[in-house]
């Protein structure tokens, strides 16, 4: 996060700088003629990796963010509106929810931007618009039991609607599952942008993706190892970092919930 | 019993029916499929054509209905590159992807399982800490890149494995870890916590305070309650094998529909694209259908749910 935001200050060097004459300098540390160091090396277009790497964070964490908020909000009015009123809203919902399941995610996500182009605002929605299932079930689950709670009931016995009910007796508590499963599905959401820039269906070049970085880098894969290893690893540390920073907050909060 | 498995079917018909509408969707986004199937420089005149002979003039509710007929007789149309019909063209890479989906499953489980045993039972050992590392390394690690490393490892540098292509055991050696490993650190972390659950349930020690010994406990008592989350999620992991199978495919030039599929969504061929995406989200429903089932006659108690 602080170094998606900090990108610009913390980069040693303009992430679409080209020089040729510079190209697919080694790593760690080499030096190019006017003595600069670029501590991972250059690519093949004599741009410096770190710089790239850096800067790559920015897309990947503004997907992350912005996907999670859409699906999460999604997944949440889904979630209160099938537990909380059953019936035949619940059974068309859930239904919704298995079909949106039954499919190859990655392969709607290629066709649906293969078909609309790709562009930020694409991805976003795409994303944010078909992960809001997990929300949806952990979210109608929790519903399902604090429904039949004291408090509920009271509420409803003293005369509230369901909207106030909804809004002010349920919301509250369904929160803390949510932001677990938000947690964890960022983590899952950095991944799904990256494979997609990977393909060629992400944010589009000159702007550096970790996953465009992948792809140029498996190009050049028997002369330069560098050029893939490093984007995949800040990968690799940004999942890994938001996968246990939600494992945490779950243990904390709530461990007893079935992620 | 009989009802259960009637009312599971008629959900799956309706499911079915749902991906066939959301297939059929994926041509209408932009609002006007004959732009999206003819080159940009096709004529205005060949535009109007096209429309026509397509039928894209009609009603909205005619054009799903008459995609539906077609789906439902496997007539997906043309492929607008290879001048075949689209759904045989999927059929034809099908097997090369259960392949690789059934080879990393098989990876999975033959992994995942021990792995998980060993972690309960040992538990807060070394080598439960170890697996939990792996398990989580392996969960957030990018099935890309993943692939690109064993590529650079095994077969760049060490020059063991065949990077490309399929046919031999060694060419699925890569591929099939690549698809795996993230199935297998799920696993691993479910038969951790389903053994954990368990193993501190009264009937074991019952069995413990009788003297049966520890190998026993673990195999014949506590697997078999263990092994029901498994089951399901072997169920939705093929879900999630299938659709990896697009990115690692592309990795390693496996000849399956995921290939296939990427390739037509680059050539703008989306007869295959339709008929790839309708044959893996069915495949996926199928087999879960299949699952459920198989279920109710392993466990009871799940066809009161």
């Amino acid at each position: 996060m602080l170094t998606a935001l900090t990108a610009p200050w913390l980069s040693p060097f303009d992430p679409i700088w080209q020089d040729i004459g510079e190209r697919r300098l080694k790593p760690p540390g080499f030096r190019d003629e006017a003595g600069r160091v670029h501590l991972l090396g250059t690519d093949h277009l004599g741009r410096d990796v770190l710089a790239r790497v850096i800067h790559g964070a920015q897309p990947a964490l503004l997907v992350g963010v912005a996907a999670v908020a859409i699906s999460g909000v999604l997944g949440m009015a889904a979630g209160l509106t099938s537990g909380y009123f059953g019936g035949r809203i619940d059974d068309v919902l859930m239904r919704l929810a298995d079909i949106q399941l039954a499919f190859p995610f990655i392969l709607l996500a290629i066709a649906v931007i293969g078909v609309l182009g790709p562009s930020l605002g694409t991805i976003i929605a795409v994303i944010g618009v078909s992960s809001w299932v997990v929300y949806a079930r952990v979210v109608r689950g929790a519903v399902l039991s604090l429904r039949e709670r004291e408090f509920v009931q009271a509420a409803l016995a003293l005369g509230s609607g369901d909207g106030r009910v909804v809004l002010r007796h349920v919301l509250p508590n369904v929160f803390t599952p949510w932001l677990v499963v938000a947690t964890l599905d960022m983590a899952r959401v950095i991944v799904i942008e990256s494979a997609l820039s990977f393909l060629g269906l992400g944010v589009q070049p000159p702007t550096p993706t970790w996953g465009g970085m992948l792809a140029d880098g498996r190009v050049y894969i028997s002369t330069a190892w560098w050029l893939a290893t490093f984007p995949g690893l800040a990968i690799l540390f940004t999942v890994l970092g938001i996968n246990l920073f939600g494992d945490g907050l779950r243990d904390t909060l709530d461990p007893r919930l079935p992620l | 019993m009989k009802d259960y498995v009637l009312r599971r079917l008629g959900q799956s018909v309706l499911v079915l029916f749902g991906i066939s509408f959301v297939v059929f969707l994926i041509l209408h986004l932009t609002g006007d499929p004959a732009l999206v199937l003819l080159p940009p420089d096709a004529s205005v005149e060949d535009v109007r054509r096209f429309r026509q002979e397509m039928g894209f003039n009609d009603p909205f509710l005619v054009q799903y209905w008459r995609f539906l007929g077609g789906a439902l007789r496997g007539d997906f149309g043309q492929s607008l590159r290879h001048g075949e019909p689209a759904f045989g063209l999927v059929l034809e890479r099908m097997p090369a992807t259960f392949e690789l989906a059934g080879a990393g499953l098989a990876l999975a489980l033959v992994l995942a399982i021990p792995a998980g045993i060993v972690s309960a039972v040992r538990r807060n050992t070394p080598l439960d800490y170890a697996s939990t590392v792996v398990a989580l390394l392996g969960q957030s690690m990018p099935t890309f890149w993943l692939g690109i490393m064993l590529i650079l490892v095994f077969s760049v540098h060490l020059n063991l494995l065949p990077s490309s292509g399929r046919g031999t055991l060694p060419h699925v050696i890569l591929p099939a870890i690549t698809l795996g490993l993230f199935t297998t650190a799920r696993i691993t972390r479910l038969t951790r916590s389903g053994m954990l659950d368990v193993l501190g349930q009264d009937y074991i020690r019952t069995a413990r305070a009788k003297g049966v010994a520890d190998p026993p406990i673990v195999w014949k008592h506590a697997l078999k309650n263990a092994a029901i989350p498994i089951v399901t999620i072997v169920g939705i992991e093929l879900g999630t094998l299938l659709g990896g199978s697009v990115i690692t495919e592309t990795i390693f030039a496996w000849p399956g529909v995921g290939r296939l599929s990427v390739q037509a969504i680059y050539n703008r061929d989306y007869p295959v694209v339709q008929a790839a995406v309708f044959v893996l989200a069915s495949t996926f429903v199928l087999v879960n259908l299949m699952v459920d089932v198989v279920y109710t006659y392993l466990d009871p108690r799940i066809r009161l749910r």
